[in-house]
């Protein structure tokens, strides 16, 4: 009886995310189409949680659905009819019906074949290799890697080198944000009701991101999602036209950027120097270490989302005052 | 005994998520809609986290279960709040 209620609901489940993908692409209204998307990332993550693979779920909803819904809705107001530039723009890239199908048609042909090929390495890895070894190997060595999490174990030490690259890709991420130029001014200042709850949910917010954080060691979080949730804390409070969003200024700002990989890096190389494989801690340490690696990452990682959202370089905060204030004026005329 | 509490708090939560999700899909305008939504909504998820947590009967994951009841509580009241408001400007602007 247990088992067929829970396949009846895995069934509902995978219906939902194949329905809701679809609505989300069919739509022709963008800001539903992204809504429909957010909606999808929270159902996928049930689905990770379905799987036994909490991380995943956790990174899921805080990052695919929740900062890349609100990254979607900045870009569907940016593109608002406001603003003739960017819809030249379209009207350009666009200009033949018939350029459009063909591109339509390619795009289709081009996610199948990667479907395809991914099912294909998926069937072929399900079936050639004996899918234990993998597992096995991690908890054997799980008590020598600092933490008692498998999935940070994996992240952290025993594959810190993809975490890294991980970490600079999204510190190239930052170059190109920056390269957008300034960032625009923000939403107009919050009523009370929504600066009510601003106050205490920001708060809330950081202190949820540093349990995250802590709780990686050994239980479901860790640095993606305690920096996602920073930067969730970013983000809402741009949303309600605060002026200082937690961004700090100029120098100090490249140093968060840039401290996920620098720790990361100064930690391998001091390893090194000491005689050790790079970034191959020594078990008494490599509790603190990871700890010492997570909290730089995740503040690079909140840091990053965050001037994602912005969509640009922050302007130094008594510019963006003034431009807030202008802004303000003019909406009210 | 406690199971049987349990299911029906978790039944009658379940009863007011499909009445808020009845009144979202036929009332006729959007603040009606929201009413049914964020109101049977609500108290639906209170009924769930009230059964989840006899259902758990550990007080930590009852604390966080009231947690998570209380952050919606707080951030769908605001969320109806500012859709209402903005719906309302757009009437007064027409």
């Amino acid at each position: 009886m247990n088992t067929t209620s829970l396949l009846v609901f895995d069934g509902l489940l995978l219906f939902s995310i194949v329905c809701l993908a679809w609505a989300s692409l069919a739509t022709t209204d963008e800001r539903r189409s992204v809504i429909l998307f957010m909606a999808f990332g929270l159902v996928l993550a049930v689905a990770w949680g379905r799987l036994l693979a909490p991380d995943v779920a956790l990174a899921e909803a805080a990052i695919g659905a929740g900062l890349s819904g609100a990254l979607l809705l900045a870009a569907v107001r940016k593109q608002s009819p406001g603003s003739s530039r960017t819809h030249a723009n379209t009207d350009r890239n666009y200009s033949g019906s018939g350029a459009k199908v063909a591109l339509q048609w390619l795009i289709t042909l081009l996610c199948a074949a990667l479907a395809g090929t991914l099912a294909w390495a998926l069937l072929h890895a399900l079936s050639s290799a004996p899918h234990d070894t993998l597992p096995r190997a991690i908890s054997d060595n799980l008590v020598a890697s600092g933490v008692s999490n498998p999935v940070t174990a994996v992240l952290l030490n025993f594959r810190a080198y993809d975490t890294l690259l991980e970490l600079a890709v999204l510190l190239t991420a930052v170059l190109g944000i920056f390269a957008l130029g300034q960032t625009t001014p923000g939403y107009q200042p919050a009523g009370p009701v929504f600066d009510g709850l601003v106050r205490w949910l920001v708060p809330v917010l950081i202190l949820t991101a540093g349990y995250l954080l802590w709780v990686g060691a050994h239980a479901p979080g860790g640095a993606f999602q305690a920096g996602a949730t920073l930067a969730a804390a970013g983000v809402v409070l741009r949303l309600a036209g605060r002026s200082r969003i937690g961004l700090p200024d100029g120098f100090m700002l490249r140093i968060i950027m840039a401290a996920g990989v620098g720790v990361f890096l100064l930690v391998g190389l001091t390893l090194l120097l000491l005689g050790r494989p790079f970034l191959g801690y020594p078990p008494a340490w490599a509790g603190a270490l990871i700890l010492l690696i997570e909290t730089a990452a995740m503040l690079s990682i909140a840091a990053t989302l965050l001037l994602a959202f912005v969509g640009g370089q922050p302007q130094s905060a008594g510019v963006n005052a003034a431009a807030n204030r202008q802004h303000e004026e003019n909406s009210r005329c | 005994m406690i199971s049987l509490a349990s299911s029906i708090l978790i039944l009658a939560g379940l009863f007011f998520y499909l009445a808020g999700s009845i009144g979202l899909l036929r009332l006729p305008d959007l603040y009606t809609r929201l009413h049914a939504l964020t109101k049977a909504d609500n108290l639906g998820l209170g009924l769930l986290a009230a059964g989840l947590a006899l259902h758990s009967q550990h007080l930590l994951t009852s604390l966080k279960l009231l947690l998570i009841w209380l952050a919606v509580l707080a951030a769908s009241a605001t969320s109806a709040h500012l859709i209402a408001r903005q719906a309302r400007r757009q009437e007064t602007r027409r």
